[in-house]
């Protein structure tokens, strides 16, 4: 586990007024930097904008765009939207698990890929969708599944 | 530059016409979401580039522009030649060359790209006489796809922040502006329905500092109307949001984006900061004394946060869990003071009433339902994408008129309106007129806009199950109906999906649906029985043959279903190739087989053959 970069997280906390209010603003920053939310991160938060603790991970626990974990290096999004439902969404999602050896919102052993699926992306004229970090592949089927996974492995 | 009159404006927007008329040459790279996918960023590039090298119109005579969401997704991506009207699907990086050669410098039609009618097989060289397009009102999404969503000279070229300057400059007075959204009857385009001028006139009466707020945490699966408004015309929803400001006499204004989007972050980030450098937003705006502030606030991607109280408690850093609903928004809304939320498309409405009038307003459309409202028509259609057209526009219209019919021309099953809200509607309702009471009245609801259209393919009882499953995750906990009933219900429905159904669950499901919308705090909670009620009521045979005959005449549920290859098999090998776990044998020309003991039932082979050689079975 490598060592986390607090000052990153300081100056996070400048850039907002210090109360309850901008807590999610600073959770998501800090999502954004590193990839989840460090447990020490959310300590020096519920210090800094003064909120206990437990209301901290009561909003991290609450909203789904946070993750207590860390994720892999590409994050793969397949959308169950009603579109994507209708149109093979749950195949493509259970092909991605059969290729990768693991279930929805886990992560690979070696910290590659995390296969999640998402409630609708807004990108529903082309269902079935997945979004692999911020690429969108359109009208997936689950033989291009395969492919798309290639296509990420080749890309490092 | 700042505006500081409406003179000021006049004059700036004349000399944006003059370099740049609106005759002017204009190649039009659709980058919505879509066509994004279909690497349009791209495409567009490439045409510039061919174009300096081939050194073809200098910028005086052509642009290329990279506008939002044009609609046909579907055909994407899509590239539009304007003036000549010229419009081309589903163009690849490889058409550039010979679209710079033909099309741009001659103005030759390239055959291949234009639009093909499924119908009558004719090849449409002009936009604007699609069928999709040309059944379509397009008002609130009259400057989608055609202007540059991140440069404000062009939304002012096209006439935007006129209606604004026009009433600043007049010092109108704020309460006749709510009195004329009020007059024009226009309703809550986010679902409800609710009369936004009467929401405005309760706020208005109320004491306090009012804060403005749009609502673009647009959850509903199977919608994306208002994320390509937000990325296709940002500055549209911005005019509307001032306006409501300047007549409720607001001083501060958020928007709540949905974490899952953040192209429309950027675009609404970027169009707040050009209308501040113009003098549109911020201290006295055009030089009068109203001051307004946007700000924009990002989800944290919880569905239950597009009800009105969810959203305000988390734009105020805290967990999204609605309240009841006693005391109003408008008395005691965002950090307990009055509040106006109005959804992306209800504000993109406004500056157009405002501009054109009320009357004209409630000429469009129904009585009870005036003016138009935009779709994302999805899911087994032959044109998906996004659409406007007036309310009171029939189902058929809309599904087969604009939508062109049924993907492979199978059979209409339902359509599905209103998200996890609302319900599915069947055949017999397809010259139902589309308005908030009409599909009240059926059993659905309006919703946000998502419309999608489910063939004989569809299971109506997965349908509802997997509805139910999305409400779970997405309940916020907080009532013990929404909390333990969903579960409840969740159970039954897979019970029934699973070939374990027994006839005795239904008249449970009825009665749990009943509670739940009795004793739910919330409207996520009070409709979640929706999808599973409407499903029922239309499509109860469907769920007396998955209890009684076990089985799945959709070849959906994959305990019930079983799928064979039978005599008309011609051996062309296409669900040889797509099954994903190699359970199709058999040699070329001849019949093939599946080995049932591989099979994982996705139904892949069914969706690729041209020949109807698979057969849906029951599972032995």
């Amino acid at each position: 586990m490598e060592c986390l970069d607090m000052t990153k997280v300081e100056e996070i906390l400048q850039a907002y007024p210090h109360d309850e209010t901008s807590l999610i603003m600073v959770l998501q920053d800090i999502h954004d930097t590193f990839n989840y939310l460090p447990c020490d991160a959310l300590k020096r938060v519920a210090q800094e904008l003064n909120v206990p603790l437990a209301k901290v991970f009561s909003v991290t626990t609450f909203y789904k765009a946070f993750s207590l974990n860390p994720k892999g290096k590409k994050v793969i999004r397949v959308c169950l939207g009603t579109a994507c439902h209708i149109r093979g969404g749950e195949e493509i999602t259970q092909e991605f698990e059969r290729q990768l050896g693991v279930l929805r919102s886990q992560t690979t052993k070696d910290q590659e890929f995390t296969l999640e699926t998402v409630n609708c992306v807004g990108a529903c004229a082309m269902a079935p969708v997945v979004v692999v970090n911020e690429e969108y592949h359109r009208n997936v089927t689950a033989i291009k599944v395969k492919d798309i996974l290639k296509g990420e492995k080749n890309e490092d | 530059m700042k505006i500081n009159s409406f003179d000021d404006y006049q004059n700036l927007r004349k000399q944006l016409l003059v370099l740049q008329p609106l005759e002017q040459k204009k190649v039009l790279v659709c980058c919505g979401t879509g066509c994004r996918a279909g690497g349009s960023l791209e495409i567009a590039h490439k045409i510039e580039e061919d174009l300096k090298a081939k050194g073809i119109g200098s910028s005086v005579e052509l642009v290329v522009k990279k506008p939002g969401c044009q609609g046909m997704c579907e055909k994407g991506p899509l590239v539009w030649f304007m003036p000549q009207g010229i419009f081309y699907c589903s163009v690849k990086m490889k058409d550039v060359p010979e679209i710079v050669e033909k099309t741009i410098a001659k103005g030759e039609i390239i055959e291949r790209l234009l639009y093909k009618d499924s119908e009558t097989k004719e090849r449409i060289s002009h936009h604007d006489s699609i069928p999709f397009i040309a059944r379509q009102n397009r008002l609130v999404l009259r400057n989608m796809g055609v202007i540059d969503p991140m440069d404000i000279k062009d939304y002012i070229r096209a006439g935007g922040y006129e209606t604004l300057l026009d009433i600043l400059d007049k010092k109108r007075d704020p309460d006749s502006i709510i009195e004329e959204i009020e007059k024009s009857g226009l309703r809550g385009r986010g679902g409800g329905g609710f009369l936004t001028g009467r929401k405005w006139k309760a706020c208005k009466k109320a004491q306090g500092n009012r804060y403005v707020l749009c609502n673009g945490d647009e959850g509903d699966p199977g919608a994306f109307m208002d994320r390509s408004i937000m990325e296709g015309d940002p500055h549209g929803v911005l005019e509307g949001m001032i306006l409501g400001a300047y007549s409720l006499c607001a001083k501060e204004g958020y928007i709540y984006v949905r974490h899952e989007y953040p192209l429309a972050v950027k675009h609404l980030s970027h169009a707040i900061q050009e209308a501040k450098e113009y003098g549109l937003l911020g201290e006295n705006i055009a030089g009068s004394s109203f001051s307004f502030e946007i700000h924009i606030n990002r989800g944290g991607g919880a569905f239950v946060c597009g009800e009105s109280s969810a959203l305000m408690r988390s734009l105020e850093g805290k967990v999204g869990e609605p309240r009841a609903k006693y005391i109003h928004a408008t008395d005691k809304g965002l950090f307990d003071s009055p509040t106006v939320l109005n959804n992306v498309e209800t504000w993109a409405n406004v500056p157009l009433i405002l501009q054109k009038g009320a009357k004209w307003f409630t000429e469009i459309g129904t009585p009870k339902s005036p003016g138009t409202k935009v779709f994302s028509l999805v899911g087994k259609v032959k044109n998906t994408g996004l659409i406007e057209v007036a309310m009171g526009t029939t189902l058929r219209e809309v599904i087969f008129g604009i939508g062109g019919g049924i993907i492979g021309d199978r059979q209409f099953k339902a359509v599905q309106t209103g998200g996890p809200s609302g319900g599915c509607l069947p055949a017999s309702h397809l010259d139902t007129p589309v308005d908030f009471d009409t599909l009240t009245q059926a059993g659905s609801m309006m919703g946000s806009g998502g419309m999608i259209v489910m063939d004989d393919r569809t299971c109506m009882v997965d349908v509802a199950r997997y509805f139910t499953q999305f409400l779970i995750q997405e309940s916020c906990g907080k009532c013990l109906p929404c909390r333990e009933g969903l579960p409840q219900l969740h159970y039954f429905l897979k019970e029934i999906v699973e070939g374990r159904g027994k006839e005795e669950y239904l008249p449970k499901i009825e009665e749990l649906a009943q509670v739940l919308q009795d004793s739910s705090l919330c409207g996520l909670g009070s409709t979640s029985a929706n999808p599973v009620m409407s499903t029922l009521r239309y499509f109860r045979e469907e769920y007396l043959l998955h209890i009684l005959e076990k089985r799945c005449p959709a070849g959906v549920c994959k305990a019930l279903t079983s799928f064979t290859i039978n005599e008309k098999c011609t051996g062309c090998g296409a669900c040889l190739r797509v099954c994903p776990v190699e359970a199709i044998i058999g040699q070329k020309r001849e019949k093939h087989e599946i080995l049932q003991a591989k099979c994982i039932q996705c139904g892949s082979c069914y969706s690729v053959c041209k020949f109807d050689a698979i057969t849906i079975g029951k599972r032995s």
